[in-house]
């Protein structure tokens, strides 16, 4: 098990090395949700429901755009084998890969963070709390993109395939417009997001109301749904052994 | 236990046969050579041993574990150089040796040490806190050799070392797998490159279709297949390939420039239809040589027979 922890907290320190310059990284897990902030912090909505939905979204494309950078470039590159090489089970690479993304997305959340406290100055509901959803919604999410990452076949389509399930999600999920207010078709699909109960779960602890999902189901959530995609991740990389 | 053992080793992709139940063995301290033409199921075999591909049947044992059951310790003994140099472009050669050692589980100590040393071996010191893209072909080779070294593995598994480089940088290479050797490493090499098996390894298996069609000593392979020598010949007028391959007794012939050159089993009758095709077609010959089959054309003999 030490082996495995150990090895994972490797592989991060690498992946970090090596991609946090990377533009795609940079352009869509720094610069977009930067912009994106900046823009709804001139339209005077709500600011505690903007602040939320921002923090969350901040986290969401840091966190994702990592795993698309580093494990769709290695696949293409053939590099990816090396770690199927080195004595750690696919779970502790799957493990690996998603402690770089779950960091860079903490990292590349700081710009939005500092833009929102600029902006708004916000005192959360409760801070503790508050880092206990955003470390859940970071790890949700970081695991969230390894498996995307794996799932996609053809590497280099990746980031359009990628955008093509985040963008909708921004819409859908709470971050802009409330669950509660979408049409009600929309719900199922709402709940079956992941983006969803961080942002309501975010929104608790910063806020401290929710739209529809109390926190006590949002939270755990978040890291529930963490090992489920990495046990799904795992699957993948089995699968992909011809 | 021998070093690796393999028993009816069968690998299927789809309804594709691409490794049809070999069996063989390399001993302890062999440079042992695995050679084929393209597409022959090298690469194959490798990366079943290695664990990068599932077998389809068969056993095989690396350093007495299984792949199958026990591939996390197979994994700790063999070390592996792929066909591509697939080390990580935006670190440097000296993270992605460190990296490599971490993985292993080596201590920062020795980590940094073997790091260095092996930068030293291969000669790439001054290239220590160079990005691996800004690497030469050759040098990005030696580096991913140097990977594959970190961790002191018991057998070391080459896929085609020295593809794609020019002379000496294959040269250098072969040197290195020749040091290595002697310093009592294990190798399993895979080659399409005739003089690379027979100047390099103990012992050679000849891999075609799937499927291994002779296995011993360079020295045996050409006593044994080279019942055959070399008719080179060439006309000074026009002369088909078609009809020389047509002659009884010729193995195989193939264009060198003017020259014909003609694997024969049976050098004297192959020259009396010769002459006599010329003379009936009103050319004559400008130049015959005869000598003793070499690599190459013991190779075609193997794959030839093969083929019959």
């Amino acid at each position: 098990m030490l082996d495995e922890i150990r090895g994972a907290l490797y592989i991060a320190k690498k992946d970090l090395k090596e991609y946090y310059l990377k533009p795609p990284t940079v352009s869509w897990g720094i610069a977009f949700p930067l912009v994106f902030a900046f823009a709804f912090m001139l339209r005077g909505w709500d600011k505690l429901w903007l602040a939320s939905g921002l923090l969350t979204l901040s986290l969401f494309f840091g966190s994702t755009s990592m795993s698309a950078a580093s494990i769709v470039f290695e696949r293409r590159m053939k590099s990816f084998e090396r770690l199927l090489l080195f004595p750690i089970s696919y779970f502790g690479v799957a493990w690996g890969k998603s402690l770089s993304s779950f960091f860079f997305g903490l990292l590349s959340s700081i710009p939005t963070v500092a833009i929102i406290q600029l902006f708004l100055s916000i005192s959360p509901h409760n801070p503790a709390l508050l880092a206990l959803c955003i470390v859940g919604s970071a790890l949700q999410f970081s695991s969230m993109g390894v498996l995307l990452a794996f799932a996609v076949k053809d590497p280099a389509q990746a980031m359009t395939i990628f955008n093509t399930i985040r963008f909708p999600m921004i819409f859908l999920c709470d971050v802009i417009i409330p669950v509660s207010k979408l049409p009600k078709y929309l719900s199922p699909i709402s709940l079956a997001m992941p983006l969803t109960y961080s942002v309501e779960a975010i929104r608790y602890a910063l806020a401290g109301n929710y739209d529809i999902m109390p926190p006590q189901i949002s939270i755990p959530i978040t890291f529930i749904s963490f090992f489920a995609f990495l046990y799904l991740a795992e699957v993948l990389i089995k699968r992909s052994i011809p | 236990m021998d070093a690796i053992v393999v028993e009816n080793l069968t690998k299927y992709y789809g309804d594709l046969l691409a490794v049809n139940g070999i069996s063989f063995s390399v001993k302890w301290g062999e440079l042992f050579g695995f050679l084929g033409p393209n597409g022959a199921g090298k690469t194959t075999t490798v990366r079943m041993l290695c664990g990068l591909t599932r077998i389809s049947s068969g056993e095989a044992y690396v350093a007495g574990y299984s792949p199958i059951r026990e591939l996390k310790l197979v994994k700790k003994v063999i070390g592996l150089v792929p066909d591509t140099s697939n080390l990580y472009p935006e670190l440097t050669c000296w993270d992605n040796l460190i990296f490599a050692g971490e993985m292993y589980g080596l201590r920062k100590e020795e980590r940094v040490r073997r790091a260095r040393e092996l930068l030293e071996f291969f000669g790439l010191l001054d290239k220590k806190d160079s990005k691996f893209d800004q690497l030469s072909k050759g040098q990005k080779r030696k580096l991913t050799l140097a990977a594959a070294l970190m961790h002191r593995p018991r057998i070391l598994f080459l896929d085609e070392p020295t593809i794609g480089l020019d002379v000496r940088s294959r040269r250098l290479i072969w040197n290195m797998i020749r040091e290595l050797n002697e310093d009592g490493l294990t190798i399993f090499l895979t080659t399409h490159n005739i003089y690379e098996a027979f100047n390099l390894c103990d012992r050679i298996a000849v891999i075609n279709r799937g499927e291994i069609i002779a296995n011993g000593s360079p020295a045996e392979l050409k006593r044994r297949f080279s019942g055959s020598e070399v008719l080179e010949v060439s006309f000074d007028g026009k002369m088909s390939m078609e009809e020389i391959s047509r002659i009884p007794g010729v193995i195989k012939a193939s264009r060198s420039g003017e020259s014909f050159m003609i694997v024969v089993s049976d050098p004297l009758s192959v020259m009396e239809e010769i002459v006599r095709k010329a003379k009936s077609k009103g050319i004559s010959l400008n130049y015959v040589n005869l000598r003793g089959a070499d690599a190459e054309e013991v190779f075609l003999k193997i794959i030839g027979d093969a083929d019959a």
